[in-house]
């Protein structure tokens, strides 16, 4: 049991720079969400069963008076595709959840706490306890402060979120260098980097997130034969 | 507090599409046999993904973004996550400043 708290603490410890960053965005998406006439409940309902950041936003930039429904989960859909990859991913690194921890786990899939979840799994074992502490955290602060900018956001003035959205690029890029192993990673990151960064020019919405997604997998199937040699099947640790 | 009966179907769908996509990996693992080839493709996914959400970011939004980012990589490979984080955001509303 001990083991277990001390667990959900180091999740919930090892978030606090994204949980420092998600309050000032939070609370500029309380505020503008009350803006477009979302009561606070409403506000709070959104952030704490959609639970996506990129998606509310975009969600409250489409937002009319008769909110249009069926576009919203298509734009949904669309927009949290990504979501499909990581929990694929992750779900490889689950061994010691149940089905029902499984389930609920996923309802807190984030990029970022799936960042430091696929982190965590690099550096040893990912346990449920765990997980739950990096995703409760960050709700917890993710409905709170949406809440609190549906109540108070008027009188905060306009939020500047400069500084505060390169935050979580800044995160990323730290979990990231720990990804590194050989020249192939970097092949890798080039594929997905260079695709991820045209797509975002060209494509709408979130796509360029998939396409990059997408061309990077592609460059490590391309190097296969060169990682794994024939009949190497499953005896490379993952 | 009031709670408007189309804003929460509204709020409802998107709910449901948004965890449709969640376990959505979940459903793919189990039909899909992971080995071989694919099985390098699904290595890779967490590090381009992360690049893929941070590309646009790094390499297409501005010279500041793009020092910044170069600066967080160095600090990350020196200082813990929070502090590494700190130089980045420094660096990036130091760089806006001076270069725009």
């Amino acid at each position: 049991m001990n083991g277990k708290l001390q667990d959900f603490s180091a999740g919930a410890i090892a978030i606090l720079p994204v949980l420092a960053a998600a309050v000032p965005i939070a609370l500029l998406f309380g505020t503008l969400a009350a803006a477009r006439g979302l009561s606070p409940l409403e506000v709070w309902l959104m952030s704490a069963t959609v639970f996506a950041g990129a998606l509310q936003f975009v969600a409250i930039d489409q937002w009319s008076d008769l909110a249009p429904f069926g576009l919203l989960a298509v734009t949904a859909l669309v927009v949290n595709v990504r979501h499909v990859l990581m929990g694929a991913s992750l779900g490889r690194s689950m061994g010691g959840f149940s089905t029902p921890q499984k389930y609920a786990a996923m309802f807190l899939l984030t990029d970022e706490g799936w960042a430091f979840a696929e982190q965590r799994v690099r550096k040893g074992e990912l346990t449920p306890a765990y997980y739950f502490g990096l995703g409760i955290a960050l709700w917890l602060v993710w409905t709170t402060s949406s809440l609190a900018g549906a109540l108070i956001g008027k009188a905060l003035g306009d939020p500047s979120v400069y500084g505060f959205n390169f935050a979580f690029s800044a995160v990323f890029i730290c979990i990231l260098t720990g990804f590194w192993s050989s020249w192939r990673t970097a092949v890798v990151l080039a594929a997905s980097g260079i695709v991820s960064a045209l797509a975002s020019l060209f494509l709408p919405g979130a796509w360029y997130i998939m396409a990059g997604a997408v061309a990077g997998i592609v460059a490590a199937a391309a190097l296969h034969a060169e990682v794994h040699g024939p009949g190497t099947d499953g005896v490379m640790p993952s | 507090m009031s709670l408007d009966i189309n804003t929460l179907l509204a709020i409802l769908a998107m709910a449901v599409a948004t965890y449709l996509t969640r376990v959505g990996g979940l459903w793919l693992l189990e039909i899909a046999n992971v080995k071989g080839r694919a099985r390098s493709a699904m290595d890779a996914l967490p590090p381009a993904v992360l690049m893929a959400v941070i590309a646009p970011t790094v390499l297409a939004t501005g010279l500041p973004e793009t020092i910044a980012s170069a600066i967080t990589v160095v600090a990350a490979m020196r200082l813990p996550l929070l502090a590494a984080v700190a130089v980045g955001v420094a660096s990036v509303v130091a760089l806006r400043a001076f270069i725009g």
